[in-house]
């Protein structure tokens, strides 16, 4: 559970930086191939995780630059570690970030925008001043979504991390063991904690996204 | 000093007309008003000044720094382009309380001399009370005061504003005015003002223009274009005049006379310079040019016969519309004796009369 918990916290917020990242340049710059580049980052909600895990295997293998690039710098490949879990919540959970980031990106109010970079504001100011803190709640509500999709990925874990016990095994790995071990009771245990846990994460991105944005009470 | 000359073209789309923005002007220190119908282009011009849209061709030139110049691939970037903006609906920073929108703006200046100018500023706006608010906390007033003072610290070279008064009621408009007449003695620089309503015009503008269709089609003085529009498309524009169909039937330069046709009554005028026997123009004159009386007999010299349609009234005066589409503008105590009187008719000065 610890280390489930763990991936999905490190996952979650790697997946905020970058898909802050390219939810901002999505939303904000004009190039060629920037649907196409969108279409890219959402395909893993749709490809089967077996799909997505196959890539991931290729490109981060002993074989595969990336993956050799890897055992150079930290001395150890990157396959069948709780790292490669990470990568694979990372991925799995990314799109729904970046596609939510954009909208409420998108949604902020031109003006707004226009005004900041008018006052002399460089883009990083204007993300960081302004448009981060007007779209302060949506972002959160979707890092929540995107840490209960971390916790509960099953499919491409498996595939670049395996099911070694202790190491990579996460809860919703270790519940598909139990089951086939026929440990009913151990197997009901992790389902409830998980239920538990993501049930919280989605009640609270819920109360964020409903709770309307705008005037809100001020210190004085 | 501000000097553009701006074309920008947008290609008709599937749900959108094409649109060409060719304009050319210039501006002193002052308030330089571009008027227009909607869709003429007014707050592109504006937004090509300040950067947010990038020009075809052309040049932007403000103080002799170039802000814009298509030939040389010279395009600032907004934020190093040092022009104040107040946008049509404010753009205060709504999670900023009104003195952080302020510093957000002054963040390039030294601490001390920051906190100084706000204080100062909020001041000079009669914001102090209300600094630590935010936006949805304010009033209207207070929220363009704010927008005004927010654009106005960092020291622009120029200001431009895209139509300040819309939506504003009668006491905030005025409020609205006093404050720029101040900014245009206190500031010294230019200022753009985007506005259709021709009353503004003639209330602010040192200078004025007239944007059609994405073109200039008349400047000078509000004074000026309001005296004499250039043609009767911009006398529409303005919408302060009767626009009368008449024909030209006589002139005569020797004794500075001429003699239109409108209808079936005929109006001497003055010598039309220019204009032949024949031509086909629009008698333009503005309803407090024009007196009206009851009808007695028949109509006499330069007056012609109409039916009141409808009393308008004004604050101080009364408008008398007539069939024929024509109005005239009474003093109040003229027409409260005949107010049961429909056949009047209408005398047309002979010196002021002028042909579009």
């Amino acid at each position: 559970m610890w280390l489930s918990l763990r991936v999905a916290v490190i996952s979650t917020a790697a997946a905020l930086v970058m898909g802050l990242w390219l939810a901002w340049t999505l939303a904000n710059r004009e190039f060629r191939g920037k649907e196409i580049l969108d279409a890219a980052v959402t395909l893993p909600l749709v490809l089967p995780p077996t799909v997505l895990g196959y890539y991931l295997l290729v490109l981060l293998g002993r074989n595969s630059p990336v993956g050799q690039l890897y055992e150079w710098l930290f001395g150890g490949p990157l396959v069948f570690t709780w790292q490669a879990a990470v990568v694979a919540a990372l991925f799995h959970s990314t799109p729904l970030l970046v596609k939510s980031a954009r909208a409420a990106f998108e949604s902020v109010d031109r003006s707004y925008e226009r005004a900041a970079r008018n006052l002399g504001a460089s883009e990083m100011r204007l993300f960081l001043r302004v448009t981060l803190p007007l779209t302060r709640r949506t972002i959160l509500a979707a890092a929540a979504l995107a840490f209960a999709r971390s916790l509960g990925d099953f499919g491409v874990t498996l595939m670049i991390a395996g099911n070694i016990p202790g190491r990579t095994q996460t809860v919703a790995i270790a519940i598909y063991d139990a089951v086939e071990a026929g440990k009913g009771n151990v197997a009901l245990v992790l389902v409830l904690i998980l239920s538990g846990v993501s049930l919280l994460v989605l009640s609270v991105a819920n109360r964020l996204t409903t709770n309307p944005f705008g005037p809100r009470q001020t210190a004085i | 000093m501000i000097r553009a000359r701006i074309r920008k073209n947008f290609a008709a789309g599937a749900e959108s007309a094409g649109f060409a923005l060719d304009v050319e002007f210039e501006a002193e220190k002052g308030i330089t008003v571009l008027f227009g119908p909607s869709g003429a282009g007014k707050t592109l011009t504006l937004d090509c000044i300040a950067g947010f849209v990038r020009p075809d061709e052309g040049r932007i030139l403000v103080d002799d720094e170039i802000l814009y110049d298509g030939a040389a691939g010279v395009h600032l970037a907004p934020r190093a382009r040092h022009c104040g903006y107040v946008f049509q609906n404010y753009a205060l920073f709504p999670h900023m309380t009104l003195r952080k929108n302020l510093e957000f703006a002054a963040a390039r200046i030294p601490r001390l001399e920051r906190h100084r100018k706000i204080s100062e500023i909020l001041e000079k706006f009669h914001l102090s009370d209300v600094s630590g608010r935010r936006p949805h906390e304010l009033s209207g007033g207070q929220k363009q005061r704010c927008s005004i003072a927010r654009a106005l610290i960092r020291e622009p070279r120029l200001l431009l504003l895209d139509e300040p008064a819309r939506g504003l009621d009668a006491p905030l408009r005025a409020e609205l005015y006093a404050i720029l007449r101040q900014v245009r003695v206190e500031f010294g620089i230019p200022v753009l003002l985007v506005t259709h309503d021709s009353g503004e015009c003639f209330e602010l503008g040192d200078e004025m223009i007239v944007l059609r269709d994405g073109r200039v089609v008349q400047s000078g003085t509000p004074r000026n274009i309001f005296e004499q529009p250039a043609n009767i498309e911009i006398a529409r524009l303005l919408g302060l005049f009767n626009l009368l169909p008449v024909e030209v039937r006589a002139l005569d330069p020797g004794r500075n006379t001429s003699r239109l046709r409108y209808e079936d009554f005929e109006l001497t005028g003055p010598y039309f310079p220019g204009r032949l026997i024949g031509d086909h123009a629009w008698l333009c004159i503005r309803p407090d040019q024009l007196s009206a009386k009851p009808r007695n007999g028949r109509a006499g010299f330069n007056e012609i016969p109409a039916a009141l349609v409808r009393v308008v009234e004004k604050p101080e005066r009364l408008r008398l519309e007539f069939s024929g589409e024509i109005a005239v503008e009474l003093e109040r105590r003229q027409f409260e004796s005949y107010s049961n009187v429909k056949d009047w008719v209408i005398e047309f000065p002979q010196t002021g009369l002028r042909i579009l």
